[in-house]
């Protein structure tokens, strides 16, 4: 059994949670208003997962992420400032404008990318968890991928490597119900992407994704296993998404029923996490209004400096295309 | 080392240099790991990792899965997180299982990230026909990666720049591409002891001539050095150009022979539509069009995948005799 989280872990969980649901909506707010260019793929829904995964990592520990990526970023220590900067177009964004929502990423803090590709993720993590093993150190790599990407070839050579040569290697899949607009059941014929872990010899575990504590239960004993050099486990979170593939719309999609979306809305991680913060007594919902209070300030703030930095100048187009001496 | 070796400078063959060349990278450098399909065990196909298992044991030479997406997702994961790893795709033409690993994580993660990462890795991997091996391992495709922005292309034709260019590639902070020539493993040339670099991006004049210059790559280098022997006696002294580096291109080396020389021919052995060297012929016609005094030729394989018959893939690959039978038609001899 993983030990039980601190008071002091739960707000920080719970801290995450909030600061993703609220930039997500900030975001859609501004792509509607045509502040935001390109695509937003919006975590609102699955803000239990990367919250409850990333409370067992350090800085040092890397993940991968997917096209719904700001989630992961924020709960592994984004910078709200730098990642609107990022969404906006500006050179003071993490990759200076280069990237957008779909390739943000924080080497500072093991963040090694969202990805715009299905299935981008896990070749990645699984090579970054082969270099902590042949680096000696105690980090682990995760990656973050969807019941669609579980459908890609790269996933399954990444898992297949990651058990053959026991990396501390985890696969979290975010089971949403649906690859891009098709439905679970259209696009694979079993349930639980868990159990293509047997597949590969590792363990497969499913788990509650709209309950952040089964989340980091479930995580904790993962990342642990995977510390000790026990190898890589799968994880399978079943989640929802709330809004549409791209953008903020949730209802009166062609694809999929409002009442199902009522279903899950119902369960919404945040609102379940916070009745069982106020039964627990570790926060008041005084305290919790304080959460969203400063978290607003900081996006304001966040927007604020993304609205006066500079595009980038186009002299800045061809730099990085290369690694260059003295650059 | 006795006065007979120090007299007599020492001669290796392409693979022994592969092999020599991979072996001084991970002597240097303690991060740097060989991974592939077959490399370990078995030294991988003609050998040219052999030994390297019993030199570095199986913590640094490592037999991977049949999983090009796995070990291109390796070598991308593990040169982003402090390692210099050589990936090893075996035959170029398996490249078609691992294009989204290259194409969109390894050569534009560092673009996209806006320069917060370094992707020091190295791919080596087998291109080529001649050893009626079939269409689907016998190509050659570094059009395909000299068209990605992120990605250097270098394809030694000597025993010498295969150990260099190996070198060079490995201690480079960007993924580089060593396409090897499966016709050229035998081939012996002089190759230094020790470590040394092959500068990439810098092409070399093979054989120098005032009459018409040649640009050829890869094994086509050597039927271009004699087709020049055959051009020789016909009074035509040709000027051979190997670029070695494909991505980045040397063309001012290119250049500078054709104001010399004022007529070229391209010859490479990939298929000649949408090759690289429609793309040389380019920059000359832009950069030098007034030295010319002829079209600028190109020799490559014909629009067909890579027959399997001799009797066909003969006529497929260029050699000697057709280069010689081009610059004629050039010449209007």
């Amino acid at each position: 059994m993983a030990k039980q989280p601190s008071k002091k872990a739960l707000q920080e969980i719970h801290l995450n949670m909030v600061r993703i649901r609220r930039f997500e909506e900030t975001a859609g707010r501004m792509a509607e208003n045509g502040k935001i260019p390109g695509a937003l793929h919006l975590y609102v829904g699955e803000e239990a997962v990367a919250s409850g995964v990333m409370q067992h990592l350090t800085a040092k520990d890397q993940i991968t992420s997917t096209h719904r990526g700001h989630g992961h970023l924020i709960a592994k220590g984004g910078v709200f400032k730098l990642m609107f900067a990022e969404l906006f177009g500006k050179s003071t964004g993490y990759c200076g404008g280069k990237g957008g929502s779909m390739h943000v990423c924080d080497m500072n803090v093991g963040m090694l990318g969202a990805n715009g590709i299905v299935g981008g993720g896990p070749p990645i993590a699984m090579g970054a968890a082969f270099s902590n093993k042949f680096r000696k150190t105690k980090d682990v790599a995760v990656c973050f991928f969807g019941d669609g990407a579980s459908n890609e070839g790269s996933f399954h050579e990444a898992a297949n490597m990651a058990a053959l040569y026991k990396l501390p290697c985890l696969f979290v899949c975010e089971n949403n119900g649906y690859g891009e607009y098709t439905k679970q059941a259209n696009h694979q014929a079993i349930v639980d992407v868990a159990d293509r872990a047997a597949g590969y010899g590792m363990p497969g575990v499913i788990v509650d994704g709209m309950d952040v504590m089964a989340v980091y239960e479930a995580a904790g004993e993962a990342v642990d296993q995977a510390r000790k050099g026990g190898g890589p486990t799968l994880l399978e979170f079943k989640t929802y998404r709330f809004y549409d593939h791209v953008g903020v719309r949730g209802m009166g999609l062609t694809y999929r029923a409002d009442e199902e979306l009522e279903i899950w809305k119902a369960r919404d991680p945040i609102d379940l996490f916070e009745k069982n913060l106020i039964d627990l007594k570790v926060m008041t919902q005084r305290k919790i209004d304080n959460v969203y209070a400063a978290v607003d300030a900081e996006l304001e703030e966040a927007v604020e400096f993304a609205e006066q930095s500079p595009y980038p100048d186009p002299a800045e187009l061809l730099d990085n295309v290369y690694w260059e001496e003295g650059a | 080392m006795s006065e007979a070796e120090q007299l007599e400078p020492r001669k290796l063959t392409y693979l022994a240099a592969i092999t020599e060349g991979v072996s001084e990278v991970l002597k240097e450098q303690d991060n740097a790991f060989l991974a592939g399909e077959d490399v370990a065990g078995a030294g991988s196909v003609f050998g040219i990792f052999g030994g390297l298992l019993d030199e570095f044991g199986p913590k640094r030479v490592i037999d991977t899965p049949i999983s090009e997406k796995g070990i291109i997702g390796l070598g991308v994961g593990a040169s982003a997180t402090g390692c210099r790893p050589i990936v090893d795709i075996m035959f170029m033409d398996f490249m078609g299982e691992c294009m989204d690993e290259i194409t969109n994580q390894m050569a534009k993660m560092r673009f996209m990230f806006g320069g917060a990462v370094n992707l020091p890795v190295t791919v080596t991997t087998m291109s080529g026909g001649g050893r009626n091996l079939a269409a689907q391992h016998s190509q050659c495709l570094e059009a395909w990666l000299a068209h990605l922005p992120g990605i250097k292309v270098v394809m030694p034709a000597t025993p010498y720049d295969a150990k260099g260019l190996i070198i060079a590639a490995t201690r480079d902070n960007n993924p580089v591409f060593v396409v090897l020539s499966k016709m050229l493993v035998a081939e012996e040339g002089e190759v230094p002891e020790g470590a040394y670099e092959v500068e990439i991006g810098k092409a070399a004049i093979a054989k120098e001539g005032g009459d018409f210059t040649i640009v050829a790559h890869g094994r086509m280098l050597h039927e271009a050095l004699s087709a020049a022997t055959q051009l020789k006696a016909l009074g035509v002294d040709v000027e051979v150009i190997d670029p070695r580096s494909i991505q980045p291109f040397d063309t001012q080396t290119v250049i500078d022979s054709i104001k010399k020389t004022h007529r070229a021919l391209v010859v490479h052995e990939a298929v000649q539509f949408g090759g690289i060297g429609g793309e040389i012929v380019a920059q000359i016609q832009e950069l030098a069009f007034d030295y010319l005094d002829a079209p600028i030729g190109r020799l490559g394989a014909p629009f067909s995948p890579v027959p399997f018959s001799p009797v066909l893939e003969n006529v497929y690959i260029p050699n000697a005799d057709r280069i010689v039978e081009k610059v004629k038609e050039t010449l209007g001899l």
